[in-house]
């Protein structure tokens, strides 16, 4: 039942790598809980689970970036304690990040040997250039790259880059390499190419370690599978006994620990204030089109990457897009940020200390920072602080701003929750008619959460259309009337409330495999 | 394939500077019959070797997305302490030398004060500005110096009938040329200028790294300020004064990035020095009216800096992480 690519006819060697019952916490809460697993030489491991279930704080832990709170590593038969990446290096490990470390304006060449550049004589500063060509060439044909080594790596696309990473690997002679989800941004021929040259690296005896949402990708190239879920090991083995379905059934399945306000379903809708006509910009979002009613709670689902941030950037205005159109209250939706604002647009970003705060500036100056322009006062528009003091007042009660946090103190000093309040309350103000929130209580403790979904609730009740994206699906059950799934750029299925179901919902949110 | 079509403009965008180039010396030549003769040319690398060398060591600092404001104020007071030690009759290497110490002894508090204490480079060079042209008026107490007849000798000697600072700024510009593109040492500059935070995780000593161009810049420095002695020979209170915003405009003329991780001395930084004495000298032969020199200067300078902000949008939308593939297959 093992894999058809693993030879039998050699006995297992020692595993490259063994986590022995790693934990980790950040801030009091366990992201890992006492993992145990090893990962075979001459094996691809596939680790599988949902967004936040501890995939990456723990390769970050393998990697070095991060330190375990209790238990211990072993590579290849020696106890490995990495205190950094240069320690993780010296031990065989590789990273092949998301996000690319690679240099675009070096070469390929020195991209592959940046720290250990060939010199004509050691101790002369002096770049062999022969040597590096030489030593680039080889590596570059093991992975199949027919490209100069002299070519500058801003002109590769993202699979060539992601051939240029394991050539560095390769090159930093890595024993074990972990791969975070390589596959995103490549096409599909690119995939292929990638999938050999990884069976072709195992064969040297390397192992390797590949974290991806595409299941089938996952069940194709693997040996050996581990899933996670809320940091803890939920189920591993060889690739056989497992089943796409098994897979999705044991990756959901978050402990719900929240509450969440009741809401009056029998509301009447209304008409669409929001309309999304086949919005596409190439290469991030497709064929994009729904509605959203006016006192409706819609929530868009789907993995990181997925492309649901830059949907709403492009809602927004703060992207293009080059086809389809975006209508409010019937009428075309266009232009800059500002002039959407004006038309009732609300967006409180995923990011809010840089993007949603001024971390420096008062609870009063942020909150009343979209609606300045109210408390001009003609025609020199000079600002009217007591009618700002007012409505400040006043959206600090609506949003139970906590009230030891005076109005004139930075919001630096808030806590997590009440410094979304602030986000939150300064779109209150502008009373929108459409409120977007990307990732609303990311980082919030469980008591601010359930304000602020009163307080997203309210503003539905009151006749507006509010979009959440969450990646929390047990939050966008508990919260809206409706969800969509986003999955690479389209939006691949719709549930109403009466049909949610967290095992459907992520099985639209994952990809069968790589196409 | 829509970000496909932007490469080929990328690639035209890293021309710019040598078009910029040939564009104001043909203009010129049209204009005056004299601008390109040879004597008005090696007037004019004559005039650019003090610039083009403190220029070189700037090269290095733009490199790492720094910035190195302190650069004149190093050369005054190089030039203060040189002169003084002349006047006393030392030796003149003795002198020369000081004038490269100073520089360097300058170089390492801006490194100290950028890698160690954490201080952004504008802010820290900037103090170090101050700081420079206040001991340079206190030194040579906001008198101009007349300095001893040796300076300007150097300054008019020949060899093999090319002007001796012309050899010098020409040594300097192609050693460091020569460090950045085949040492590991200039390499790893354009690594840290790219992404330091990834520079510093793929395991390079990034302090280090940063820490040594702000020393090369200030030995630049100084021997910029023997190259501008040995052609006024006196010492005034406005010595190398306005020589950071000349530097860094040479470097940018010549296709440095602001942003970091992208230009080169040579021939980049050189062609932006000559340009920016070609241009003045241009004005001079046709006869322009002095109060449009700043204006004409300025223009160019906007057009290099618009072309550096438009290319580094151009790469920043190549490398766009995207949601799917758009290539073929």
């Amino acid at each position: 039942m093992n894999a058809p690519h693993s030879n039998p006819a050699i006995p297992a060697p020692a595993p490259a790598v063994i986590f022995g019952g790693i934990e980790k916490s950040f801030f009091g809460i366990k992201v890992v809980r006492g993992v145990d697993f090893e990962v075979g030489a001459r094996r691809i491991l596939g680790l599988v689970g949902e967004n936040g279930a501890g995939k990456s704080t723990l390769m970050n832990l393998l990697g070095g970036n991060l330190q375990p709170d209790s238990g211990t590593f072993s590579v290849h038969g020696r106890p490995y304690s990495p205190r950094s990446p240069k320690d993780a290096r010296a031990a065989g490990i590789a990273f092949v990040h998301q996000e690319l470390n690679l240099f675009p304006n070096l070469s390929i060449a020195e991209n592959l040997f940046l720290t250990d550049l060939p010199r004509v004589r050691d101790g002369v500063p002096w770049i062999r250039r022969s040597e590096l060509r030489r030593r680039a060439v080889d590596l570059l044909s093991q992975v199949g790259l027919n490209h100069s080594p002299g070519t500058l790596v801003e002109s590769l696309t993202a699979g060539e880059r992601q051939l240029v990473e394991i050539a560095k690997a390769l090159a930093a002679q890595a024993r074990v390499i972990i791969l975070d989800e390589p596959t995103t941004s490549l096409s599909s021929r690119e995939c292929e190419r990638l999938f050999t040259l990884l069976r072709q690296v195992r064969g040297r005896g390397i192992a390797l370690i590949y974290i991806s949402h595409t299941l089938g990708d996952i069940l194709r190239l693997c040996d050996d599978i581990v899933v996670l879920r809320d940091g803890g090991l939920v189920g591993q083995g060889p690739v056989g006994e497992f089943t796409h379905d098994r897979l999705v059934s044991l990756m959901v399945g978050r402990q719900l620990n929240q509450l969440y306000p009741t809401r009056d379903l029998n509301a009447a809708r209304t008409a669409p204030v929001l309309q999304v006509l086949s919005v596409g910009q190439p290469g991030i979002v497709r064929e994009v089109s729904f509605d959203l009613a006016a006192g409706e709670v819609l929530g868009i689902s789907g993995l990181m990457g997925a492309g649901r941030s830059e949907l709403a950037r492009i809602l927004f205005g703060l992207d293009s897009h080059t086809a389809g159109e975006i209508r409010l209250e019937g009428r075309p939706l266009v232009g800059s940020p500002r002039e959407r604002i004006r038309q009732g647009l609300a967006f409180l970003t995923e990011d809010r200390r840089s993007e949603g705060l001024c971390m420096e500036a008062s609870i009063a100056d942020n909150m009343s920072l979209a609606t300045l322009g109210r408390h001009a006062r003609q025609p020199l528009g000079w600002l009217d602080f007591a009618g700002i003091r007012d409505a400040v007042g006043r959206m600090r009660e609506a949003v139970q701003l906590s009230a030891k946090a005076g109005d004139a103190q930075p919001v630096r000093t808030l806590s997590g929750g009440n410094q979304q309040k602030v986000v939150l309350g300064k779109w209150l103000l502008a009373e929108p008619k459409v409120l977007i929130l990307d990732e609303p209580t990311r980082g919030i403790d469980v008591g601010a959460r359930f304000e602020i979904y009163q307080l997203i609730h309210q503003l539905a009740d009151r006749g507006a259309g509010v979009l959440v994206i969450s990646s929390e699906i047990e939050e966008l059950m508990g919260l809206c009337d409706r969800i969509l799934v986003m999955r690479r750029g389209e939006i691949t299925a719709g549930f109403a409330r009466e049909q949610f179901d967290r095992e459907q919902i992520l099985a639209a949110s994952l990809q069968a495999s790589t196409s | 394939m829509s970000t496909g079509r932007f490469r080929p403009l990328l690639r035209l965008l890293d021309f710019a500077p040598g078009v910029l180039f040939v564009l104001v010396l043909s203009v010129f030549g049209l204009l005056s019959g004299k601008f390109l003769a040879v004597e008005n040319l090696t007037q004019i690398l004559v005039q650019s070797a003090p610039t083009a060398v403190v220029a070189t060591g700037m090269t290095f600092v733009l490199l790492t997305a720094g910035v190195d404001l302190s650069v004149g104020a190093l050369m005054f007071i190089g030039a203060g302490i040189a002169g003084k030690m002349a006047l006393a009759g030392q030796p003149l290497p003795l002198c020369l030398l000081t004038m490269i110490g100073v520089g360097w002894v300058g170089g390492m508090l801006n490194a100290m004060l950028v890698t160690r204490f954490r201080l952004v480079a504008f802010i820290a060079t900037l103090a170090t500005l101050y700081i420079g042209r206040g001991m340079g008026r206190w030194i040579t107490q906001t008198r101009a110096m007349n300095l001893p007849d040796s300076f300007l000798a150097l300054g008019s000697a020949r060899w093999l009938g090319v002007p001796l600072p012309i050899w010098i700024a020409a040594a300097i510009i192609l050693l460091a040329q020569a460090v950045l593109s085949r040492t590991p040492f200039g390499r790893q500059l354009y690594a840290v200028g790219s992404n330091a935070e990834a520079a510093r995780k793929a395991g390079l000593n990034t302090s280090r790294l940063i820490a040594a161009v702000y020393m090369i810049s200030g030995i630049c420095a100084g021997l910029g300020g023997i190259l501008a002695l040995s052609q006024l020979g006196s010492v005034s209170p406005k010595f190398g004064e306005l020589y950071e915003f000349d530097a860094i405009t040479a470097a940018v003329l010549g296709g440095t990035s602001l942003f970091g991780g992208r230009g080169k001395v040579f021939p980049g930084t050189v062609l932006g020095a000559v340009l920016l004495k070609a241009i003045f000298n241009g004005l001079v032969m046709v006869q322009a009216d002095p109060y449009i020199y700043p204006l004409i200067t300025s223009g160019i300078i906007f057009v290099a800096v618009l072309l550096d902000s438009l290319r580094n949008r151009l790469a920043q939308r190549l490398g766009r992480r995207l949601i799917f593939g758009i290539g073929a297959g």
